[in-house]
């Protein structure tokens, strides 16, 4: 199954949504555009960007005289596409490369460093993971699981030690083993724990000084999640200074909307979304393509 | 963004467009319901059940009694207020468990990331301190290191774990009551798998498990961030696991919980635990009244109690009693911006407080954290003797503090000041203690709780206290403001003990 497969499988829900407005009459008017509206606030886009959104779209369509819902399709997915921010450097791609991963918890940050690390190590590039995640139980247990089925070494140490020194410690052994990428996984945190915030910023500067690879943030978030996820957004990249985000558990869900709105508003780049529990539905993220899957492209003609 | 200004606070802009007018017309009631739709859509509230609501809500606003009414502003946020904390339920947090049976048997379900391993070990904690004695059994047979991490947060609340071979779920589930009988536990949580509703084959394995254990009860454990994807997800766990009642984690982070509104429309279950920490005694009864306001972005009152009480230490509260009997000191201050600091910053107290927002706007108060730090550096370049004693702070020890520190010599002055304004106030307490009065004395004390209690109106004369002052005094008000809650809450009894004997 292609990527475009599963995208489109994962964002079934919002597509039959959308699809069902794109479907009625074909024709059209006001009652058109209140059903857009609502399908995009429904899809976790926020209210706000679901108005602006729609207002644009109402004008594109009056300027280029599109009267024909499915003459809109296209329209839409360009427009939302134009929402998410450019890509310029893909981390896992230009080495080397050293990447932190940050998020609340759950988000699923462990996870996606396991997937990451296997596509690498794969690929022949010579990776190693770091657990920064001394703080919940069996955190690094997980994570020496996902080592030992990908073959890639795991650095950390005992739960409980300052996450920072064992940022040091993974890049002290990197260079010495000249490491192509390096993944470290953090604790999960709350966006609202100021205490758990200024731990995370001394691990990201203690990394960002001493590493000589270039270091890139990543914030892991849920796509299951809603209006706060902006928040969620807003304050880990005044914490840390943010390079990109990876959108997980992007299957199974309606959404994804939320990922609009946090590129769109913060100005990062998606690295990669998971649209699946496999190895493989870790992905590379691509705005036009991602959006088209999102408002049904090429479907009920 | 207007996300963070409170639902009073829009109504307020809307009605204020119509003073004047004598009586509210239909469609000044549309406006008011089109900022509710937002509001619960901005909490994640799903767009369906929005709907519903705002139907509901708008016929009763039209209520001819509303309309004439001298406060409609009120009136409307009453009803919302009231028809939200109606729909989210009852605050019956009871685990409905079979007195003929042991071992009882509760299960968690969720998606995964929730929290339901987590929610397990806190719910244990719960059963313990209640003189069950639990047994934790770890069903979560895929995700890596699952049943590891249940063993540690098990062995840390001395709550046994029972692992199996860890490979077959719905055998290890089994296998756990046995456990259960053979070490005289009588209660099994049972943590499974975190599942998507779409994947058939992990919804018959919870469907396997559910009848293999027969359990009492069954707890969807829902992240209190999710958006409006819940119904979808709530539905199909009811109608393919059919749970009993919903916990809901996260919930110390700032997220509204539109969530909780949509999964009682959608399938009637109860909240019955609300999550709020990563310690185990953070698992907490479901409140429906605060749950309301936070969702209407009414600020969690009881929330900022709580968080005071939670980080006030023994110690705080000698402070507290010697600050009363012998007066403010700077060092006194000191500890309440580092109190301010701990509890998120002058932003998130702020946000939490209804109605601050608006007073710190129409101040045109610039109120940072930064501020609170010139504070600190300025209080820490004060020598001992000042700090105990800042009446003797004359203008050469203030020019010594100003360039210690690197602020003006005003700044210090301003700071001088209000430290004698807060003195000033313990200063009041102090002569109506000293004065021997006690029912005057115990009288005062309860107001001071009625005001941090009860309603976010009665909160006005903290707020008044707040526009009272200037620009950077803000956050030392609030620093009062909070050590009045804590103290007569808890200092109570000492108070009157000690008032007593001055008689």
């Amino acid at each position: 199954m292609g990527l475009k497969d599963r995208l489109k499988r994962g964002l079934s829900r919002s597509r039959e949504a959308l699809n069902e407005i794109f479907y009625m009459g074909g024709e059209v008017d006001d009652s058109f555009w209140d059903d857009l509206e609502d399908t995009l606030v429904m899809g976790d886009m926020g209210a706000e960007v679901a108005m602006s959104v729609t207002d644009d779209l109402r004008e594109q369509a009056a300027r280029e005289n599109l009267t024909r819902a499915r003459q809109l399709r296209e329209a839409l997915a360009k427009r939302l596409a134009g929402e998410f921010a450019p890509n310029e450097r893909d981390p896992f791609r230009s080495l080397p490369s050293l990447v932190l991963f940050v998020g609340i918890n759950g988000a699923g940050k462990t996870t996606t460093v396991g997937k990451i690390a296997n596509r690498a190590k794969s690929d022949g590039i010579r990776t190693l993971i770091g657990g920064a995640d001394t703080f919940r139980a069996a955190a690094i247990e997980q994570l020496d699981v996902w080592g030992q089925r990908s073959g890639v070494e795991v650095v950390t140490r005992k739960r409980g030690a300052d996450p920072a020194s064992v940022c040091y410690d993974v890049i002290e052994q990197a260079e010495r083993e000249g490491s192509e990428l390096v993944l470290i996984d953090t604790a999960g945190r709350l966006h609202t724990s100021p205490e758990l915030m200024r731990e995370l910023q001394k691990v990201v500067n203690v990394t960002r000084k001493r590493s000589q690879m270039p270091v890139s943030v990543v914030l892991v978030i849920d796509a299951t999640t809603g209006q706060n996820g902006l928040n969620q957004a807003k304050e880990f990249n005044e914490a840390l200074d943010l390079d990109g985000l990876i959108v997980t558990k992007l299957d199974g869900t309606a959404k994804g909307g939320i990922a609009v709105a946090i590129s769109h508003e913060l100005k990062l780049p998606i690295y990669r979304i998971g649209v699946g529990e496999g190895i493989d539905d870790l992905q590379p993220f691509d705005a036009l393509e991602f959006s088209r899957a999102l408002v049904g492209e090429n479907e009920g003609k | 963004m207007a996300v963070f200004s409170s639902l009073s606070d829009r109504l307020q802009d809307t009605f204020d467009k119509l003073r004047g007018k004598g009586k509210l017309t239909e469609d000044d009631i549309n406006a008011a319901m089109r900022e509710i739709r937002l509001a619960l859509l901005e909490a994640d509230v799903n767009y369906r059940v929005v709907r519903d609501f705002v139907n509901a809500c708008k016929e009763k606003c039209l209520d001819a009694e509303v309309l004439d009414s001298l406060n409609p502003t009120q009136n409307v946020v009453r009803i919302v207020l009231d028809q939200l904390t109606e729909l989210l339920g009852t605050t019956d947090s009871g685990l409905v468990l079979a007195q003929n049976r042991t071992p009882n048997v509760i299960m968690l379900v969720g998606l995964q990331g929730s929290g339901k391993t987590t929610a397990a070990s806190k719910l244990a904690y719960l059963l313990k301190g209640q003189k069950h004695k639990p047994l934790l059994a770890a069903c979560d047979t895929h995700r890596p290191a699952a049943a590891d991490q249940l063993e540690t947060l098990g062995n840390e609340i001395g709550v046994p774990v029972y692992r199996g071979d860890g490979k077959d779920a719905v055998k290890v589930a089994r296998e756990s009551i046995q456990a259960a009988v053979d070490s005289m536990c009588d209660i099994v949580i049972v943590d499974t798998a975190g599942r998507l509703q779409v994947d058939e084959e992990m919804m018959q394995e919870a469907v396997d498990i559910k009848n293999a254990v027969k359990p009492d009860q069954i707890l969807m454990v829902v992240d209190a961030m999710t958006g409006q994807d819940i119904v979808n997800v709530v539905s199909e766990f009811a109608e393919r696991v059919d749970f009993d009642g919903v916990i809901m984690s996260k919930l110390d982070g700032d997220a509204r919980g539109g969530g909780a509104l949509s999964v009682r429309a959608v399938t009637g279950k109860p909240i019955k635990f609300v999550s709020m920490g990563e310690k185990p005694d953070s698992l907490e009864v479901f409140h429906p009244d605060r749950m309301a306001k936070r969702i209407l972005g009414m600020g969690d009152v009881y929330g900022i109690i709580e968080q005071a009480e939670k980080i006030s230490s023994e110690k705080d509260l000698e402070d507290a009693q010697r600050m009363l009997t012998q007066g403010f000191t700077m060092d006194d201050m000191l500890s309440q911006m580092q109190q301010i600091r701990k509890m998120g910053g002058v932003k998130k107290l702020i946000g939490m407080r209804p109605g601050m927002e608006r007073a710190a706007q129409q101040q045109g108060a610039n109120v940072s954290d930064s501020q609170l730090t010139l504070i600190e550096s300025m209080i820490h370049s004060m020598t001992k003797e000042e700090r105990r004693n800042p009446r003797i702070i004359d203008g050469r020890r203030r020019r010594r503090i100003a360039a210690g520190s690197g602020r003006t010599v005003q700044e210090v002055n301003q700071l001088y000041k209000q430290w004698e304004q807060m003195d000033k106030m313990m200063g009041s307490v102090r002569s109506l203690m000293g004065s021997g009065n006690a029912r005057k004395t115990s009288r005062m004390m309860k107001n001071m709780m009625r005001n941090m209690g009860a309603t976010p109106g009665d909160l006005a004369k903290m707020q008044q206290q707040m526009a009272a002052m200037q620009g950077g005094d803000y956050s030392a008000a609030a620093a009062t403001a909070l050590k009045e809650a804590r103290q007569p809450a808890k200092k109570k009894r000492p108070h009157k003990k000690g008032t007593k004997k001055r008689h």
